[in-house]
């Protein structure tokens, strides 16, 4: 497993480049698309159910389905990595529409009230007082998209498109455990550095919750 | 097989989807979609059969359940496609059946291993969550700790078990579609075919199929979890009134993060 990886050392490195990219990006893409539809869901109460509904149903559709079907709406090659990343896009805001727009209704009343009169505009209260109270539930939807989105990148190998999921096909092909288990470390590891940074990014931007420890 | 303009890939699929030779025989549609809910249908069963009563067993104890979230967290950073590309290195060798048992059973394997977390932790996180005060009422009527399990926990954890269910059926469809990778048969052999023959509107076609499958059987759930969940846990009498409580049944993905949000 360690020897296969360093006789492969600069593929695999460039398979995990790739696959780095092309499952942060739509996390972070993800993430500035839906805080303004998720908002715009929970301003106008209207807006939830269809924005809800037509997330869920995107949400539905199998990767491998979305990575095949988006170069004939797109006009994309099949193999061209921005099927990938647009994919996976959808899939980030179809999952953290709802999970902001139910993070913004968290917000106690009472708190959105007084930040009002202490004479906090309504951009300025989203920003400084509603949307800090949201991240840990914000966080939350963007642990489960960022840790999704290594294992859904590697499905798109078995269409040719180059990231560490090559390895499983490579093992597939000459049935031979080690690119396998290399890519399955790989994977999980990347997994885990994400988990970590939003998890620390989540204590980073919420020390309130650290001051007082409930007893 | 670059492709064209939208319109003439709609156009190709639609060529595909009503050609009559893809409607007839082992490699016709009926098959393919038949050999795709069979797999998906058995896995979804077997899964079912363990997380459920396990499921219950720890919401109703609470016991094991930082164990369980771990292991179902840990799980669901594996790469699907990696696991079912190692239990076919790993199994297929040894099975010298006839047929496709070869790829069927790591197949299945998989594909069980996938539908049981987020069945097992929804339906934890559902048994645990019911209000203190139902479970302490019936216990005070004189229930026994099944009588209170079965007659309360379990109606009130209803919504998120089936969930729960939804996503991992959801799951199990998309993974056997890959499992056609490893030669196995379903709809995902027209993407998997279609590649190699560099035709992509049988790719297209089988994709479109394949999500028309997921959207549907998705659709059959939440018609099912209308059914058997109790209305006054729905909430559906709200409806009658004004501004009605938005509709929560039909939203799946936050669901399952909201059982995760409760554990972070």
């Amino acid at each position: 497993m360690i020897s296969y990886f360093t006789d492969h050392r600069g593929e695999i490195l460039s398979w995990l480049g790739y696959h780095v990219w092309l499952s942060a990006l739509p996390v972070l893409l993800g993430l500035v698309i839906s805080l303004p539809l998720g908002w715009l869901a929970n301003r106008y109460r209207w807006l939830y159910a269809p924005l809800v509904s037509v997330s869920g149903l995107l949400y539905t559709i199998p990767s491998i389905a979305l990575f095949v079907i988006l170069p004939g709406v797109l006009g994309t090659k099949v193999l061209d990595p921005i099927n990938v990343a647009v994919a996976l896009t959808i899939y980030t805001v179809a999952l953290l529409v709802r999970v902001v727009a139910d993070g913004l209704a968290s917000v106690p009343d009472d708190v959105a009230q007084s930040a009002t009169a202490m004479g906090y505009r309504r951009f300025q209260r989203l920003v400084s007082v509603e949307l800090p109270i949201a991240v840990p539930v914000i966080a939350a939807g963007l642990r489960v998209a960022a840790v999704s989105n290594v294992s859904l990148v590697a499905v798109a190998a078995t269409i040719g498109v180059p990231e560490l999921g090559q390895l499983f096909t490579t093992g597939f092909q000459l049935s031979y455990f080690p690119p396998i288990l290399d890519g399955i470390a790989l994977c999980v590891a990347l997994a885990l550095v994400y988990d970590t940074l939003i998890v620390t990014g989540t204590r980073l931007l919420t020390p309130w919750r650290r001051a007082v420890r409930p007893s | 097989m670059a492709a064209g303009g939208a319109a003439v890939v709609i156009g190709d699929i639609v060529t595909f989807l009503t050609a009559s030779a893809n409607w007839h025989g082992p490699e016709g549609i009926p098959t393919r979609l038949l050999e795709h809910v069979q797999y998906s249908f058995v896995a979804v069963l077997i899964a079912l059969l363990v997380a459920l009563p396990t499921g219950l067993l720890i919401g109703h104890t609470g016991k094991g359940t930082a164990v369980v979230a771990a292991i179902a967290n840990s799980l669901r950073a594996l790469p699907t496609i990696g696991l079912l590309i190692f239990f076919v290195v790993l199994i297929s060798p040894h099975i010298h059946g006839k047929g496709d048992a070869a790829y069927l059973i790591p197949s299945e394997i998989v594909l069980v291993l996938l539908a049981i977390p987020s069945i097992l932790s929804n339906t934890y996180a559902g048994v645990e969550n019911v209000d203190p005060a139902a479970r302490d009422a019936a216990s005070g009527m004189g229930m026994t700790g099944s009588q209170v399990l079965f007659k309360v926990e379990l109606p009130c954890a209803l919504p998120l078990i089936m969930s729960g269910v939804r996503s991992a059926t959801l799951q199990v469809v998309a993974t056997t579609t890959i499992a056609a990778f490893v030669s196995l048969g379903g709809l995902g052999r027209y993407v998997f075919d279609g590649q190699a023959q560099q035709d992509y509107a049988q790719m297209a076609a089988g994709a479109v199929l394949v999500a028309l499958l997921a959207v549907l059987a998705d659709f059959g759930l939440a018609l099912l979890q209308r059914a058997i969940v109790s209305r006054g846990i729905s909430g559906r009498y709200a409806r009658r009134g004004a501004a009605a409580v938005p509709d929560r049944t039909d939203a799946l993905t936050a669901d399952v993060v909201e059982a995760e949000v409760v554990r972070a």
